[in-house]
Order: C-alpha cells, then sequence, then structure tokens
C-alpha cells in the first residue's frame, strides 16, 4: 500500500445502496463485519423498501445499508455519510438526502445511460447537476464492465455474472478505509464454496477486482485509516435487536427452567425474533407459527397456563389484534411476554420504518382496569437485557408484561461483549408442586404476601386442579363471583401487583450531573441518538444531562428527585407526546417541553443538538 | 390393565350448574363425566392430566362443572389456547368445549387450523344452531330462512355443515350425537380419545329458550330418531329405521336410501361403514346427509390415522437436540463468528 495519502478519521459513515436485488444487505454485513474484526466501533442500520423486489432501477426498489464506524464507541449508525456507494441512479436520487457535504460518491458509471437516468426519475442526464451535488467527490467505476471483464474466463451466464458487481463495490471500500479481504473472501468461501465452487471464486476474483481497481486508480488517491476502538477487553460478536431479543427469551427460559414457547404470526419488522426462535430447537424451543396474531397470543397463554415459558412477538397492527387476549392473560395472571417490535402507524402504516406511536396502546390499549408491566429495549444488544428483564418479571410476578422494541434498533445491529450466563440472576417462578395442608382444594389466586403474585399450577400436577378464565373470580376460593366487593378488591389487586415490580427494578438513572439546565428525557430507541447529542454538548460545556427510560410501568424509584434537579425538561419521542403525557399524569408537578419527529426516521444528533441549544438560550 | 378406577362423581366439581332447565348441555356433561372414567381407565390417565378448554358461549362454561383443570377462554379462542396447552404438554387429555358460535364463526379460523394441524384435541361442538347467551342471533349453522332476533325476516345465509368442514379441512376424526343419547355421546368421546390426532364430536343439542325443537323432526325422540338418524359403526352395514331394515347405498355415485327386501335389494347391496377410509368422499357424503331426504348420520363418522402436530413439534426438538452442538445459552452466545479484544 505505496504511494497513498492516509488519512486519520475518527469515524466514518458509509452508505451502501442499489436495487433490492443488487447484494447491498450483504455488502453492508460484510464491510462492517471486517471493520468490527479490525476492532472498530461499530453501528448499522439496513433501510429496505417494504417491497420485495420494487421495479428495477427505480426510487422506490432502493434498498440501502448504513455502516457507521469509528475509533471509539459509536452509539447510532450515524445521521449522514462520508460516503454512498450506489449501483444505479435511482439508489443515488434516493439517498442524496444523506449526504454530508462534499460526500464521496461512488457509482456504476454503467448505470448513467440516459435509460436509466430517466428511469430513475431524472429530467437531465447530467443527474449530479440536477441534485446540486456536482462538486461532491464523485467516483465514477464502470462497475458492470469491470466486473465483466474479470469473469471474462468464467463459463457463467450473464445473469450470474452482473450478479457479482456488488463484490467489486466492497473491494473498492475495503481498499479506500485500509481493510483487509481476509473476512470477506472467507465468507464467500464458506458460503458457496461447498456447493458451488465456481461461484464462491468468481466472487472473490471480482472483490480483488474492484479492490485492486481502487489501487491503481487516481480517484482512489486518498484514502482513510480509523483505529480500533478502546473498547472493553474480552469477546465480542456482532448481533441486531431482533436476534438479542430472541436469545434474551431462550436466557430467561434457561434461568427458570421453564422450556420456551413462541406462538407468533409473522410482521415486519418483528419476525426475525420468530425465525431466530425456531432455529433453536437445540435448546428445546417450541415455536407455533400460527394462522393469525390472535392465535399467537392465544396458544401462547395456553403454553403459559401448561407451565412453559410463553411468548408472543408482533408489531403495532398485531398489538392491537391482541389487545383481548392481553386482557385475559392479565386476568388469569399467567406469565407472558408480548413484544411489540413497533413500526410507523396507524394502521399499516410504514412497515419498515421506526416509530414510538404504540406506547399508550401498550400501557392502556385493553378493555376494563388492565394494567401490564411495559418495559422498553433501548439498542440492539440491550434487547437481550430487557427481554430477559421481561421475562423475569413475568414468571416471578405472574404478569403478562410487554416488551417494546422498534424497526430502528430491531434491524441495527453492534458489536456486543458477549456475556456470561452466570452473571445473570436465576429466575424463581413460584410453582407449586403439590396442594398445602390448609387447602382443601388449590386456590388459583392466593398470592404472596410481598409480590402479590399467584402461585404457578400446572395442569398434570395431581391435587391442584383448578379452573381460571377470563370471568371475574372471588379472591379467596378462585370461583365465579360477580359480587361488587370482591370486583373492586381483585382490581386493586391486580395494579398492585404491578405496581409493586416497582421494587424489584434498578432505580432510575441519569446520565450527566444529577443537576443542571437542561434534562434530557427519553425511552426506549432513542437513546443512542439522545446520548450522542447529549454527549457532545456536555463536551461542550453544557449544563445538560440523560434521563432515558427503560422500564415504562411501573416507572422506576427515583424519577421524582431526578427530576426536580433541572430547570427545563425536555421529552424526545418518536410519536406526538406519548410519553410526555404520561409523565404529565405520573409527576404533574414538572413542566415538559416536547421534541417530537414522526417521520418514520429516526432523530439525527443535528436537530437534536439545534432543538437542545434552543432550550437552554430560552 | 390401569390403575386409574374413577367414577361419575370424581369428575364432578363443586359448582352449580347453571344452564336453563332442559338444556341440552347438561346431558353432553353428563355424557362427558361418564367418558373420563372410561378415559382414564383406556389411556392410564391420571385424574390430574384431563384439562377442558373452552370459548365463550353457554357451552364454554363447561370448564367450571368439571373437576379437573380448566381453561375458560375468550369468545373463539379456544382451539387456539388448547392447541399452545397440548403443544407445550401433550401428556395432558385435553377436551375443547365448543359451540357454532364460538368454533364456526368468530373463531373459524382457529377451528380449520386446529383441524389441518391435526392436534390431538377432543372437540366437542354443540350444536344449537342458534346464539344462547347472547339471547337468540343466528348463528352459522342456523337453517336458512332462521327467524331470529337478528333476522326478523329469516336469514338469507347458508349454513355450515360442521362435517363438511371438518372433512374439507382434512380432519382425521368425525363424529356426530345428539343431546338425548347420552350413552353415543359418552362412545364418541371415549373414541375420540383414542383417536391420535384432531377430533371433533358434533352434539346436537336442543335449546329451550332460543331455538327450542331445531333438531326436532330428525332427532326428537327414539321413535323420530329411529326413522330419521343412522347410527355407524365401523365394519357394520349402514342400516337404519324401527326395524332395522332400510340402508344406504352407492347409486351413480351418490348416496341412496333403500329398503332392503325390496325392489330386489339384499343386504349384499348395502354399504359397509368404513371409518378408517382415507378418501375422504363417502364421508362427507355421509356427514352432509339432511333430513328429509336421508337419515342424518350419527356415531364416528371419519377416524383416519396421520401424524399428530404435537409429535412432530417434540420429534423435531429432540432429533436436532440429539447432535446439537449448541447445548446451552453461553455455547449459543459463542457461537458463529466472534473476536477477541485485547
Amino acid at each position: 500500500m505505496e504511494n497513498k495519502n492516509i488519512t486519520e478519521r475518527d469515524d466514518v459513515v458509509i452508505r451502501f445502496s442499489g436495487d433490492s436485488g443488487d447484494g447491498m444487505q450483504l455488502t453492508g454485513t460484510l464491510f462492517s463485519d471486517t471493520a468490527a474484526l479490525a476492532g472498530n466501533g461499530i453501528s448499522t442500520f439496513p433501510d429496505y423498501p417494504a417491497e420485495i423486489r420494487a421495479p428495477q432501477g427505480t426510487v422506490a426498489g432502493v434498498s440501502g445499508f448504513q455502516v457507521h464506524f469509528g475509533d471509539h464507541q459509536v452509539k447510532t449508525p450515524g445521521d449522514y455519510c462520508d460516503v454512498l456507494v450506489t449501483m444505479n441512479p435511482a439508489a443515488l436520487k434516493a439517498n442524496v438526502c444523506w449526504l454530508k457535504k462534499g460526500a464521496t460518491i461512488i457509482i456504476d458509471g454503467d448505470t448513467l445511460d440516459e435509460k436509466s437516468v430517466a428511469r430513475a426519475g431524472f429530467k437531465t442526464n447530467d443527474p449530479f447537476t440536477e441534485l446540486g451535488i456536482q462538486d461532491y467527490n464523485i467516483i465514477i467505476a464502470d462497475i458492470t464492465t469491470m466486473t465483466k471483464e474479470a469473469l471474462k474466463d468464467f463459463d457463467m451466464d450473464a445473469k450470474s455474472v452482473v450478479k457479482c458487481k456488488n463484490m467489486f463495490a466492497l473491494g473498492m471500500c475495503l481498499f479506500m478505509f485500509n481493510k483487509s479481504l481476509e473476512h470477506a473472501t472467507e465468507y464467500i468461501n464458506n458460503k458457496f464454496g461447498k456447493k458451488n465452487p465456481m461461484v464462491a471464486e468468481a466472487n472473490v476474483v471480482v472483490l480483488k477486482a474492484g479492490y485492486n481497481y481502487a489501487h491503481n486508480t487516481h480517484a482512489f488517491a486518498n484514502t482513510y485509516d480509523v483505529q480500533p476502538a478502546d473498547l472493553p477487553k474480552g469477546r465480542y460478536r456482532s448481533i441486531n435487536g431482533n436476534q438479542a431479543t430472541a436469545w434474551g427469551f431462550i436466557a430467561a427460559s434457561e434461568k427458570s427452567g421453564r422450556p420456551l414457547y413462541c406462538g407468533s404470526y409473522p410482521i415486519t419488522p418483528a419476525t426475525v425474533i420468530l425465525e431466530e426462535l425456531a432455529k433453536r430447537k437445540d435448546l428445546g424451543v417450541t415455536t407455533v407459527q400460527c394462522e393469525d396474531e390472535i392465535a399467537g397470543i392465544c396458544t401462547s397463554i395456553g403454553a403459559a397456563y401448561g407451565g412453559h415459558f410463553a411468548v408472543t412477538t408482533t408489531s403495532g397492527p398485531g398489538l392491537s389484534l391482541k389487545s383481548e387476549a392481553m386482557g385475559l392473560a392479565v386476568m388469569t395472571e399467567l406469565p407472558l411476554v408480548v413484544v411489540d417490535v413497533q413500526r410507523g402507524g396507524p394502521s399499516t402504516g410504514l412497515p419498515t420504518k421506526p416509530e414510538q406511536g404504540d406506547l399508550l396502546q401498550a400501557l392502556w390499549g385493553r378493555n376494563g382496569e388492565c394494567p401490564m408491566v411495559v418495559l422498553a429495549a433501548s439498542s440492539p444488544s440491550d434487547c437481550f437485557d430487557y427481554a430477559f428483564m421481561a421475562g423475569k418479571i413475568a414468571m416471578e410476578h405472574m404478569t403478562p408484561v410487554i416488551l417494546l422494541s422498534d424497526g430502528f434498533i430491531a434491524n441495527g445491529s453492534q458489536p456486543w461483549k458477549i456475556p456470561s450466563m452466570k452473571d445473570y440472576p436465576e429466575i424463581h417462578p413460584p410453582i407449586i408442586t403439590k396442594l398445602p395442608e390448609d387447602e382443601k382444594s388449590f386456590r388459583p389466586y392466593k398470592r404472596d404476601e410481598e409480590r402479590l403474585a399467584r402461585r404457578w399450577a400446572i395442569p398434570g400436577t395431581p391435587g391442584l386442579e383448578h379452573r381460571i378464565g377470563g370471568l371475574e373470580k372471588d379472591s379467596k376460593t378462585g370461583a365465579l363471583s360477580h359480587d361488587p366487593k370482591n370486583h373492586q378488591e381483585m382490581v386493586n389487586l391486580r395494579a398492585e401487583k404491578v405496581a409493586r415490580v416497582a421494587n424489584y427494578i434498578p432505580a432510575q438513572k441519569v446520565e450527566g450531573d444529577n443537576e443542571g439546565d437542561l434534562l434530557v428525557v427519553g425511552w426506549g430507541g432513542t437513546r443512542g441518538h439522545l446520548e450522542s447529542a447529549v454527549t457532545e454538548m456536555r463536551a461542550a460545556g453544557k449544563k445538560i444531562s440523560l434521563c432515558h427510560f427503560n422500564y415504562i410501568n411501573p416507572l422506576p424509584h427515583g424519577v421524582r428527585e431526578i427530576f426536580a434537579g433541572f430547570k427545563k425538561i425536555v421529552v424526545c419521542e418518536l410519536n406526538e407526546g406519548q410519553f410526555a403525557n404520561y409523565l404529565r399524569m405520573s409527576f404533574p408537578e414538572f413542566r415538559y417541553e416536547q421534541y417530537n419527529k414522526v417521520q418514520g426516521r429516526p432523530f439525527t444528533k443535528e436537530e437534536l443538538v439545534e432543538k437542545f441549544n434552543e432550550l437552554l438560550e430560552k | 390393565m390401569s390403575e386409574y378406577k374413577y367414577t361419575v362423581a370424581d369428575f364432578k366439581s363443586d359448582q352449580e350448574v347453571k344452564w336453563c332447565p332442559g338444556c341440552g348441555d347438561y346431558a353432553v356433561l353428563s355424557a362427558i363425566q361418564k367418558a373420563m372414567p372410561q378415559i382414564a381407565a383406556n389411556s392410564n390417565v391420571d385424574h390430574s392430566r384431563f384439562a377442558v378448554v373452552s370459548g365463550i358461549g353457554c357451552s364454554s362454561r363447561f370448564p367450571y362443572y368439571v373437576s379437573t383443570f380448566g381453561f375458560h377462554g375468550i369468545h373463539g379462542r379456544a382451539n387456539a389456547i388448547a392447541t399452545g396447552l397440548k403443544t407445550a404438554n401433550p401428556n395432558l387429555s385435553v377436551f375443547v368445549m365448543t359451540g357454532d358460535g364460538d368454533s364456526l364463526a368468530i373463531g373459524g379460523n382457529h377451528f380449520i387450523h386446529a383441524i389441518r394441524r391435526n392436534i390431538d384435541l377432543n372437540v366437542v361442538l354443540f350444536n344449537n344452531e342458534i346464539y344462547g347467551l347472547t339471547k337468540g342471533q343466528y348463528s352459522p349453522t342456523s337453517k336458512l330462512g332462521k327467524i331470529t332476533k337478528t333476522s326478523p325476516f329469516g336469514t338469507v345465509e347458508r349454513p355450515f355443515n360442521p362435517g363438511e368442514l371438518v372433512i374439507g379441512a382434512h380432519g382425521t376424526f368425525f363424529a356426530r350425537s345428539v343431546d338425548a343419547e347420552v350413552n353415543l355421546t359418552s362412545d364418541c368421546m371415549v373414541a375420540a380419545s383414542k383417536h391420535d390426532g384432531m377430533s371433533v364430536i358434533e352434539v346436537l343439542t336442543n335449546c329451550m329458550i332460543f331455538n327450542n325443537g331445531t333438531h326436532k323432526a330428525y332427532a326428537g325422540d327414539k321413535e323420530t330418531r329411529a326413522e330419521h338418524t343412522i347410527t355407524l359403526r365401523h365394519g357394520e352395514k349402514m342400516l337404519f329405521g324401527k326395524d332395522m331394515n332400510k340402508g344406504l347405498m352407492l347409486d351413480n355415485m351418490k348416496l341412496k336410501v333403500v329398503t332392503v327386501g325390496e325392489n330386489g335389494v339384499t343386504l349384499d347391496d348395502i354399504l359397509t361403514h368404513d371409518a378408517h377410509e382415507k378418501d375422504t368422499m363417502i364421508h362427507v357424503m355421509l356427514a352432509g346427509m339432511k333430513y328429509p331426504d336421508f337419515p342424518v348420520a350419527l356415531g364416528v363418522i371419519r377416524d383416519v390415522e396421520a401424524p399428530t402436530y404435537e409429535h412432530e413439534v417434540a420429534r423435531q426438538i429432540a432429533e436436532v437436540k440429539a447432535t446439537a452442538k449448541i447445548k446451552n445459552m453461553d455455547d449459543l452466545l459463542n457461537s458463529g463468528e466472534t473476536w477477541e479484544v485485547k
């Protein structure tokens, strides 16, 4: 790697984009894994259309994958990109809004013909000038032609040859950032080597061709280096939020000794949780792909009654369908976790885009006085911890729990220091195996005094026969009861049981000082952006702190004390103010400013910093 | 021989039964309390391994009236809840108590998919052709033209025949009984419990209040039943009538009612019931027979073998586990691509 100008960078955002069928997700993943193996901090996010294969070369069919890598732990996939790799003019058009000023654009020159440019909706033959980016660092490489040339001696059909062009782009990028070809080569050989050695070889040849082309051409005279991040020592892996959620449940199953059951119906962007669990028969996981969302939760309730740790996974529209059955789980006081990977709503909304619009539905979207524990994960890897905690709370407190995730953290991935199961707490479900001597017949609603959890009597256990169901029951005998005072008592007991969960979760924390001018409040998947913005402003000397919530109902202890330490509070969320209103109800003595966004996109650090500065100056 | 010798009393709960006087559901309750001791003895099942699951409707109050494990669900979802229970806990003997509204209207989807999966549930479908608990609206099995509170000018919907629906969804067991025939209902329940896979027993029940006499024309009393129903038994000739001289034969691919000894018809011409026949054609025709042209078929109409869902789920898990490299969560966490930060 002689004759090069190597520039050191703290962090770089690179976005790969092309047609849905161009293999951009794989290209991005291979790049990010390579950077992770080199020790960089990583955060990635795939941005794909709802259509599986929209018409080729159109803006609707553009699929993207963004990688943010740095010499430190990066918290978000980055707002805007330094490098945009585009496989056609449509990808350029779709992503121009994500370019940093003066960014580098790599585009396949073979797609700049009149037809393709028109197809992408450009009015002229010069898309760069039309977009006003003619002065950016534009690298036009005839990727398709060079891919064909590299493979001219291969006995492959034209379609298969062109399919390899994403590896050419990857090769160029790996050169540009001084990364090795080793990981990508190994991956290709593992993936295709056995089944189709020629395809494997072709991909490697094209990868190298891209790398060598970048090496030889003047356009890549400047390359960049991002030093390894100072990450805590240990073994790492890459994980996305949905996978982490699935694994967190398996971990809770292992710690509780209760086999895991997942009844679910595929829905974007939650489906991967079901897919991950379906793979884990080796760990005894039972998955049932149900006929609908309602069956998803109802089979799970049946499995919970049958003694399994039961979960069901969905997104907003599915949560609506599950509402009645969630009430049944509340009434029967069975452990159950319902995952809602939120997406843009209402109705079908924006299936592949993140939003936080389901909060109030999670809290209250059921008939009757129907309290449930609500948790929210806030990063791809902490989905593991909150899935685990959701299971622990559900089983130890005998209550259904909603775990909120969103399309952003569910699909995003980051390096994760692999935890050891010995560092996770045991889970002790209140399983009863024998009828106590002081009971003539089993009393299903007898509770322990501290948690108010009832006992879990599993069918098949002699002497514990009992009946439960959706009708109100007598608090003592468990028989059907329409007694007015008993109903009041049971409503109070169910509410108090959920409220007491606050005694078993960590107190609320604040990041930064306990006092200051502005407290930024957020919850769930916005954490990375809020943290990045607050960290940057604190470094600039601003008296600003972050109070980010993972436990939504019940709210943790200590919130009031934290809020009292700040002159202003701003609640930031990707909805129109649902958490802000919940806080107004819970802690009415404070005044809450709001910062809201519902564009199917995460916050950007830039807009947050701007808003916070504005609030500080007011 | 089984060690479990229970009596009817062992399956009675301490709850007061609150159906209307004369309701057909009482007879079904007697039938199941009679069947359960036999099932326990036949299958060597302890009392605690019975579970009764229901949805919503008059019949769905059932779990409170038997002393087994019981789960009273929500409207239409009994089959889904029972699917989860049985998949999680295949050793249970799971009965689903449901009605024509619960399983054929609001819960129709769960019903057909439970059948399709062939999960080993014993479903007792109370068919009174009316919505009783909501006080008299038509159901998906109400006869065309039926006048009810929500069809004051008669329904314009064609009803489901539950048997055709079950067999159409690849059902492996279908039986039919009448509330008054407690022994037949009980026998069908025992047969259903012996069958591995989803069993559906349709019981024609009478709602005294909102649909009195809906099955009267063919199932009203003993004499009527003798003339207008046929009780099918595997391996036996399809004969009925008070003198047992009427029978069914195939004529030009259709069923035909004939009298033995008339028009040259002999006993040899009469069909022999084969409940184990995999082909569905005759079973569909039998299940579809309607009064007044045909006798209504009772007894076990279809009982064929097929792998059960819960067994297949457990088999896959056992097979994968046997050769798995990943044995616990730590193995999984460290599997695949990992790297060391030093």
